[in-house]
Parts: structure tokens; C-alpha cells; sequence
């Protein structure tokens, strides 16, 4: 027997691996690209959150009919994997179906199941696609998903489909050829999704059904080592990194602000009010707010790798609803971009975030960040807790103390809250006139 | 009979005296035509309860809420820090605010600062002061029977997870509350968080506020209830754009116990 075939898929699997490590520390680079913060309080929530919401899809479940469809997707992604593994060491040892003698009857129940997932898998991503292609429903049809996000989504589509039929091809011509009695193939008295198909291969004849067989088994394989490498191209990041994302979640009520120590050292100076950190002038002068991406912190980088494009913050965002620019699917989008531009350009030696681009200005407008009503809707809507308003409201800072470049109004409404301690203008003097009145009146 | 009574801190701690809580009234509570009606609408409610409070008058600022959400986080400590030696001063503990904007801020972000107190909600207020029976509604006031829909506050619910206290407040009205679709965590904003309040909004197809009172208006509610100065404003004039404020009304939570108790 030639060891051939174990040496090509040893080849194979090994420059998958090479390739995946690479694309795995270009990412991680990417991320920390943004500035160092530390979120590890609340241990105990965090595993929590992640094991609700990443794990147990907790925030998808408002919507069902997506929910239902996506759960087949992702048990069938966790459980087909496990064979998988099974894949790689029949490919390594030369093996066929290694399991299936150790495992028995419980290897047949397996298989079963693995084989209704597939045909679920493949009922889901069939609607996916109706519902982004013949359905349009309108959140993949926004204007930010023109072009390659709305290919990127397709493919991921197309890809688990025929990677499921390869697996359902491969079983059915399998079976076929262990009820013939042909060497090294193991009957299981009947598989329930792919003895369906079988008349389809019955009339061939057993050369053909080995080819086919291989043929599928190499496809699936290859194909899922080619797919784990896309995914790291693709928005399809999130089956990852939904998970230390979550972890990572704000806990904090949505409605807080994250402080800047660095401001409340200055307006202490300034009211007079000793510091409770003695004033040691900072070692690096950070700019107010967010220009770029190494201006926010790693969390909303890591954020805007986690984003599968699903587009429930836009389609419940008060801004986008009406018809303003402001889309936070947009804005994740374009943090991404920028990390993956800043990346590319220091591995090929360029000038990094220093190539007179940035985040703010070329990727997203202040027409934008404007419109947002800080009402927390994206937040709340995310199935995986990214949180694109503290990115917004980071680059609202920048405006604001480093270019005075607010709209009017609001400059306006600084001003009163200057001179009058109000953000319209009425006399701090008239503050308790409300009170004449009811003071007046007598008690009912 | 007397008069209801509207004490300072000053004047309390002139006379060596510590209210229990502290109403904050906020920049809409002390200015805004409309909102004045709410804030007296709480004080008069508070002093037929018999609730120890006062108010700073003239030495109340902004929160610095608008200024902190516009980008301006030198003005908003400034306002926050100015505030908090105030607060601290007169020692407060427990503060209650008609305003889910300053409810949030003081509760939220004047901690990192060097405040640190009680925070609650009118709503949360009213619906305590019911619950205890201090608070005895007729049942049989204008509102009787009427179907009432409540919209959310951003800073109300999904910032800071209050959905039930303003709606145990209207059901305690003996009316129908009628929920829009989007409600709860799934709430459309009146379109002013944020600071939109203190601009125009961006180019687009329509204004937020006439989106969510379009909503509003479709469950067929007679009365809008809200419990926030800046959505009071939003869905007011979301009203009138639709020509229904002969039929509709919008009320603070407020207002509407106080109606009801007949003050």
C-alpha cells in the first residue's frame, strides 16, 4: 500500500496549520494595535456572560426564525467538527473510519446524528441565502454591504453547503460500497439522510464509487482546512472570537461613560481641588479622544474583528431608521478596515498609522458620528455584546477637545453651560423661579 | 391651610436640619415651560406625602450630561465636580431626579469623581410611595379606563435596566397600558439623547420623533406617558406634527398621580 496519500494530506495539513499560526499572529497584532486596557474584574460574570451569550446564543433568541436557523448552523459547526478529528487521523495513519470499531453501535447513532445536522446545516444556509438574495431583507442590503460583504456572506454560505453534500455524497457512496462487501468499508445497516440519496449512485460501479468516495472525503477535508484559513479573511471571525468578546463585555450600566483621569487631573488644577494622584505629568502625551485606531482601546478593535455583518444594530439604530448616515455596523466595519489597512501596510515595511489616513475622516464621517443619539439600541441588539457607541462617542471626544470641530449648536450649548451652568440660555438667578408659584398655592 | 413648601438645602442646613432626600429638578425641570408643570406636579405630590426633601435652588448646574455625550469631557467635569462639592457639602445621601439624563449621570459617572450617593428615579419614587399606601390613588380620575401607552427612555431603561417601576406607576392608575412594539429593551429613542436635543438632526428622510410617535399614536393610545423632559419635548411636538395633540396627550408620570390625587 503507498503512503502516498498520507504524505500529501500530511503536506497539506501542515501548510494549513503554517498558514493559519501566521494569519492567527497578523490578527492578534491587528488588534493590540488599539491601547492597552484592562478588563479582567468580575471573573465569575464574565465566564457567565460568555457561557449565555456566546455559547448559549442567549441574545440571538430575539429574533427566532434567524435564531432557530443559525442554531443548526452552529451545533452542526461545534459537533461535525468533532469528526473532523476523526478525518485527520484516518488521513495521517492511512486509516478508514478509525472510530467505528472502537465505538460499535454508538459510532452508527453518531454518524446518524451528524448526518441530520448536515441536512440541517444545509436547510439553514439554503434560506440564509434566499434571505439575502431573493428576499433581501433589508438589513443585508444596506449600502455599507455592497460589494465584498455581501459576496463574503454568500461564499460562507456556499461553502458550507457543499462541504455538507460532500459529507452526505462521501457517507451514501461509503455505504454502497460496504453493502457490496468491498474491503475496508464498514456497513452500518443504513445511514437515515444519505441512504436517502443512494439510488443516485447505486448504478455505478465500484471504481467509480471509490473515486467518488475519496473524492469527497479529500473535499471535505481540504475544503474545511481551506475554509478555517478564509475565515480569517472574512467577517466569519466571530464563530472565534464571539468568544473572548463576550468575556470581555462591559459590565457596567450601558449608560456610564467611561472617565478620563486624565481630564479630572486638569480641572482639579484648575478648580483648585488637590489631586488625590500626585500630578505626574503623563510619559507619553495621549491625544483627547479617538483619531485613529491605536487611539481606542484593544476591546474595540477586538469588537470590530468579532463582527459577523448581521446588521441587528442597524436595522434598531433610531439614526439609520430615518434615514441618517449613521450606520454602527458601518462604524465596526470601518474599524476593521482600518486595523487590517495600518497591518498590512507595517508587514510590508509602509508607514503603518503614520500614511496620513485616519479612522476619523477617511473611514468614518463626523456626519456620522453626529447623528448618534447615544440611546444604546446597536448595544442591546448585538448578538455578541459589541458595543460600537463607545467607539462613537471616543471620536465625539476627539472633535470636541482636540479640533473644536463640534457642530455649531452644540458649541453653542457649551458656551451656555459655561457662562449660565445650563445648556440653554436662561440666567443661573431664574433657576428656582419654578418654585413661585407652587409655593403660592395652597395645599389641597 | 397652608401653602406647599419648597425648602433649600441652605435654608435646612440653616436650621440645622438634613432632609431625607435631595430632589434634583435639572436644567428642563427649572427652565423649560412645559417641564416646570412636572417638577411642580413632584414637589406637590412630595409635600402631600409628607416626604422630607429639599432642592438646591439657584445652586443647582447642569449635570454636565450633554457636554459630556457632545465630546466635551473638560466641561462636563467641570460642571460634575463643581456639582459634587455641592452635594458633598450639604452631605447628601439620596437623591431623586424626574430626569433619567441626570439620573444617569449622577448615578453613574459622578462616582469616578468623588460623588457617591443613592440615585433614584421618580418613577421609582412614585412606585415606592405607592407601594408603602403613601401614595392612595382615586382610580376614578380622568384617567379611568383610558388606554395609556408608556414609551421608554434610553437612559431610563436600556442604560440603566428601569422598565418596570413606570409602568407598576400607570397600571396603578386603573388605566389599560397598551406596550408599543418596540418597547422595553427594544425601545425606539424620542431621537434628543445623546445631545441631539441642543441641535438639528442630520440630513435624512424623516425626524426619530415623528417615527416613534407615528408608533405611539398606532396602538391606539389616548395618552402618552413618559418619564423624561427631553422625550416629553420629542413626543409633544411628534403630536402636534401629526395633528392629533386635540387627542393625544403627553403627560410626565407625574403629573398624571398628581391629577389623579386631585393636586
Amino acid at each position: 500500500m503507498s503512503f502516498l496519500p498520507q504524505v500529501i494530506f500530511l503536506i497539506i495539513f501542515g501548510a494549513a496549520a503554517w498558514f493559519l499560526s501566521k494569519r492567527v499572529k497578523f490578527l492578534r497584532r491587528n488588534i493590540l494595535l488599539g491601547k492597552s486596557e484592562t478588563r479582567n474584574d468580575q471573573p465569575d460574570e464574565r465566564w457567565k456572560t460568555m457561557l449565555l451569550v456566546a455559547f448559549g446564543q442567549q441574545k440571538m433568541f430575539k429574533r427566532i426564525i434567524p435564531a432557530i436557523l443559525h442554531l443548526f448552523v452552529y451545533v452542526g459547526f461545534i459537533i461535525i467538527n468533532l469528526e473532523v478529528l476523526e478525518f485527520v487521523l484516518d488521513g495521517i495513519l492511512g486509516t478508514h473510519r478509525l472510530f467505528a470499531p472502537f465505538l460499535g453501535s454508538f459510532y452508527v447513532a453518531a454518524m446518524n446524528f451528524f448526518e441530520f445536522l448536515a441536512v440541517a446545516v444545509l436547510f439553514s444556509c439554503i434560506v440564509f441565502l434566499i434571505r439575502r438574495n431573493i428576499l433581501k431583507v433589508e438589513r443585508f442590503t444596506k449600502p455599507e454591504m455592497q460589494g465584498w460583504p455581501a459576496l463574503d456572506g454568500n461564499l460562507i454560505l456556499v461553502i458550507e453547503i457543499i462541504l455538507m453534500l460532500a459529507i452526505l455524497t462521501m457517507n451514501t457512496t461509503d455505504q454502497i460500497l460496504a453493502d457490496r462487501g468491498v474491503s475496508h468499508y464498514l456497513a452500518f445497516g443504513g445511514l437515515a439522510f444519505s441512504g436517502i440519496i443512494q439510488p443516485l449512485f447505486e448504478t455505478m460501479s465500484d471504481a467509480t464509487l471509490i473515486f467518488i468516495e475519496r473524492f469527497a472525503w479529500w473535499f471535505h477535508i481540504v475544503g474545511i482546512l481551506a475554509f478555517a484559513v478564509y475565515v480569517t479573511y472574512s467577517k466569519h471571525l466571530h464563530i472565534f472570537l464571539a468568544f473572548p468578546n463576550t468575556w470581555y463585555s462591559n459590565l457596567k450600566p450601558k449608560g456610564e461613560m467611561s472617565n478620563m483621569p486624565e481630564v479630572t487631573n486638569e480641572v482639579n488644577m484648575m478648580l483648585g481641588i488637590p489631586s488625590e494622584t500626585p500630578s505626574d505629568p503623563p510619559s507619553e502625551i495621549a491625544r483627547f479622544g479617538a483619531k485613529d485606531i491605536n487611539d481606542l482601546s484593544w476591546i474595540n478593535v477586538l469588537n470590530a474583528y468579532s463582527c459577523t455583518e448581521c446588521g441587528r444594530c442597524t436595522s434598531e439604530c433610531p439614526a439609520n431608521l430615518t434615514g441618517k448616515k449613521l450606520s454602527p455596523r458601518k462604524i465596526m466595519m470601518d474599524v476593521r478596515d482600518r486595523a487590517e489597512e495600518v497591518g498590512k501596510s507595517l508587514d510590508a515595511g509602509g508607514k503603518g498609522l503614520e500614511d496620513g489616513k485616519s479612522l476619523l475622516g477617511d473611514y468614518i464621517s463626523k456626519e456620522e458620528i453626529n447623528a448618534c443619539t447615544s440611546c444604546n439600541a446597536c448595544v442591546e441588539a448585538c448578538p455578541v455584546n459589541i458595543d460600537p457607541l463607545s467607539i462613537i462617542l471616543q471620536m465625539r471626544r476627539y472633535v470636541a477637545m482636540e479640533e473644536s470641530g463640534s457642530p455649531a449648536q452644540w458649541n453653542a450649548m457649551f458656551q451656555n453651560m459655561e457662562t449660565s451652568f445650563s445648556p440653554w440660555k436662561f440666567s443661573p438667578s431664574d433657576r428656582f423661579n419654578w418654585a413661585e408659584k407652587v409655593k403660592e398655592e395652597e395645599m389641597k | 391651610m397652608s401653602t406647599y413648601q419648597v425648602p433649600t438645602m441652605a435654608e435646612m442646613a440653616g436650621k440645622g436640619e438634613t432632609p431625607e432626600v435631595l430632589f434634583w429638578v435639572g436644567c428642563a425641570g427649572s427652565f423649560d415651560e412645559r417641564y416646570k408643570a412636572v417638577t411642580q406636579a413632584f414637589v406637590k405630590i412630595l409635600n402631600k406625602v409628607g416626604v422630607s426633601f429639599a432642592v438646591l435652588g439657584p445652586e443647582e448646574a447642569c449635570t454636565g450630561d450633554p457636554a459630556r455625550r457632545a465630546g466635551n469631557e473638560f466641561l462636563f467635569q467641570m460642571q460634575a465636580v463643581a456639582n459634587i462639592q455641592v452635594l458633598n457639602g450639604y452631605e447628601v445621601k439620596k437623591v431623586v431626579t424626574a430626569c433619567p439624563h441626570c439620573f444617569n449621570t449622577i448615578k453613574n459617572e459622578y462616582p469616578a469623581l468623588g460623588g457617591n450617593y443613592e440615585v433614584i428615579h421618580h418613577s421609582q419614587f412614585l412606585q415606592q410611595l405607592i407601594n408603602e399606601g403613601k401614595v392612595t390613588l382615586k382610580g376614578g380620575g380622568e384617567f379611568k379606563g383610558k388606554k395609556i401607552t408608556f414609551h421608554d427612555s434610553c437612559y431610563l431603561g436600556r442604560a440603566n435596566n428601569v422598565y418596570e417601576a413606570p409602568r407598576e406607576v400607570i397600571k396603578a392608575l386603573d388605566v389599560e397600558l397598551v406596550e408599543m412594539k418596540r418597547c422595553k429593551t427594544k425601545g425606539l429613542c424620542c431621537g434628543a439623547g445623546g445631545a441631539q436635543m441642543f441641535k438639528e438632526p442630520e440630513p435624512g428622510k424623516k425626524d426619530i420623533n415623528v417615527e416613534r410617535t407615528e408608533e405611539a399614536l398606532a396602538t391606539g393610545a389616548q395618552a402618552i406617558a413618559v418619564g423624561c423632559p427631553f422625550c416629553l419635548t420629542m413626543m409633544t411636538d411628534g403630536v402636534k406634527n401629526k395633528e392629533k395633540e386635540e387627542e393625544v396627550k403627553v403627560y410626565d408620570l407625574a403629573e398624571m398621580i398628581a391629577k389623579d390625587m386631585g393636586i
